[in-house]
């Protein structure tokens, strides 16, 4: 395991059980279902960060939540070795194989599917017109740094790295028309909070994107 | 297994289906499409298939019908439940009466005016266990949430509850709705936690 920010941690399973391989599609997660001694149970959904593999290892990248069931668990109570029930991986809309032009746009940690997406992309070859577009309020907020790449836009809500040109805000229709532009016929992928998601699927429609080319997984609180 | 300090020994409320948490006085928004431009003067709500006639309503023709509502849980499949919360509008007893249920039909297709879709047993949405709701709480629904109006079935998952509620088609034979074609449950009963094919 280890941090991606201060507050967001990824964890790298090994799939026990007969026959179990993973075997995801880009935008999948996984259900992490924690049991009580009375024997109840919570469970959320995670996204998955890695790539698919031949091998039975994932990698979910998980926010602690501070007043969260699940994820404050992982955080504090987890260490190597340890044994977690997991459960899919699931999900059959916010996928992409890299097999049709793409726009990724996440929020915050809306940018862990993206990202199983990106890494999947790029290890085939990149061929494939992508961009992503991730917002972060601060540059500390960003995961997986230094692996995003010349695909990727990184913008800011609250505080800009020294020289950005561009003044700290939410996301215009001007950051998102040059990639628009650079894709023929793109399917829009967009991750994040409800607010996020409401207002870039919003954004990306009003500069010409059809609504059934957006695909939106809105990460809620837990 | 997960053991250790998981749990910490809360009462939990026997509201609450198994995996379920209480999401307190939060609504959260969970929307795989781009809201719609959906307006009261631009929704309408239909029912056909097998019916003896298909009807079709405007918001002005289903408020006239007779006010009915919901008072409880509500119960979402990534693990929210939502206590003691109330919805009102119209019961959808009583538009599948105006339009004539033939006697085989089974099932139900309800569909948004996105293109979204989800299926539903008949004997689950009917005998007042399904709304067409337009308030939440006693006030208007917001669009976030499905307004104008939504569909509620609030005895199943709630991906059920059709947002922007477009209207239903009857049916001799379960289609696999937009969800149910994904991986996730043909029902959606919470209290067996019916959240994905093979439950």
């Amino acid at each position: 395991m280890h941090d991606e920010t201060a507050t967001a941690r990824t964890f790298r399973m090994r799939i026990l059980g007969a026959g179990a391989v993973d075997r995801h599609v880009p935008g999948q997660h996984y259900d992490v279902r924690l049991t009580a001694p009375d024997g109840s149970t919570a469970q959320r959904s995670y996204s998955i960060a890695s790539e698919p593999t031949d091998g039975r290892e994932v990698e979910l990248t998980v926010e602690r939540i501070e007043d969260g069931e699940v994820s404050p668990y992982l955080h504090d109570e987890i260490a190597v070795g340890d044994q977690v029930e997991l459960r899919g991986p699931f999900g059959g809309w916010f996928i992409w194989a890299a097999d049709t032009p793409a726009l990724l746009l996440g929020g915050g940690s809306g940018v862990v599917p993206l990202m199983a997406m990106r890494r999947y992309w790029h290890s085939t070859g990149g061929a494939t017109p992508l961009r992503v577009l991730v917002s972060v309020r601060r540059p500390e907020d960003l995961y997986y740094q230094g692996e995003w790449g010349t695909e990727t836009t990184v913008i800011h809500t609250r505080q800009a790295p020294s020289g950005d040109p561009r003044t700290p805000g939410r996301l215009t229709a001007a950051d998102l028309e040059p990639l628009l532009a650079a894709l023929p016929e793109p399917v829009a992928y967009i991750c994040g909070s409800a607010g996020f998601t409401e207002h870039a699927s919003q954004l990306v429609v009003s500069l010409g994107l059809p609504a059934p080319n957006v695909r939106i997984e809105r990460f809620g609180p837990g | 297994m997960a053991r250790l300090g998981f749990g910490r020994g809360q009462l939990r409320d026997d509201r609450l289906p198994p995996g379920q948490y209480d999401t307190g006085s939060s609504f959260p928004v969970l929307t795989a499409e781009v809201s719609p431009k959906l307006t009261a003067q631009n929704w309408s709500f239909r029912v056909d298939g097998l019916v003896e006639k298909a009807r079709t309503w405007d918001w002005q023709a289903a408020h006239k019908l007779a006010a009915s509502g919901y008072e409880g849980d509500i119960h979402c499949v990534t693990s929210w439940s939502k206590l003691g919360t109330s919805f009102s509008g119209a019961s959808l007893d009583t538009f599948l009466a105006e339009a004539g249920v033939l006697p085989q039909a089974t099932h139900v297709v309800a569909w948004s005016h996105t293109g979204y879709t989800t299926n539903l047993p008949l004997a689950e949405v009917t005998g007042g266990r399904a709304w067409v709701v337009w308030e939440h709480e006693g006030k208007p629904l917001p669009p976030e949430h499905g307004g104008p109006a939504r569909l509620l079935v609030p005895r199943l998952y709630f991906w059920k509850s059709a947002k922007w509620i477009g209207g239903v088609r009857l049916l001799d034979h379960d289609e696999p709705g937009f969800w149910e074609q994904r991986g996730y449950h043909e029902l959606g009963d919470p209290w067996l936690e019916q959240r994905y094919a093979g439950d």
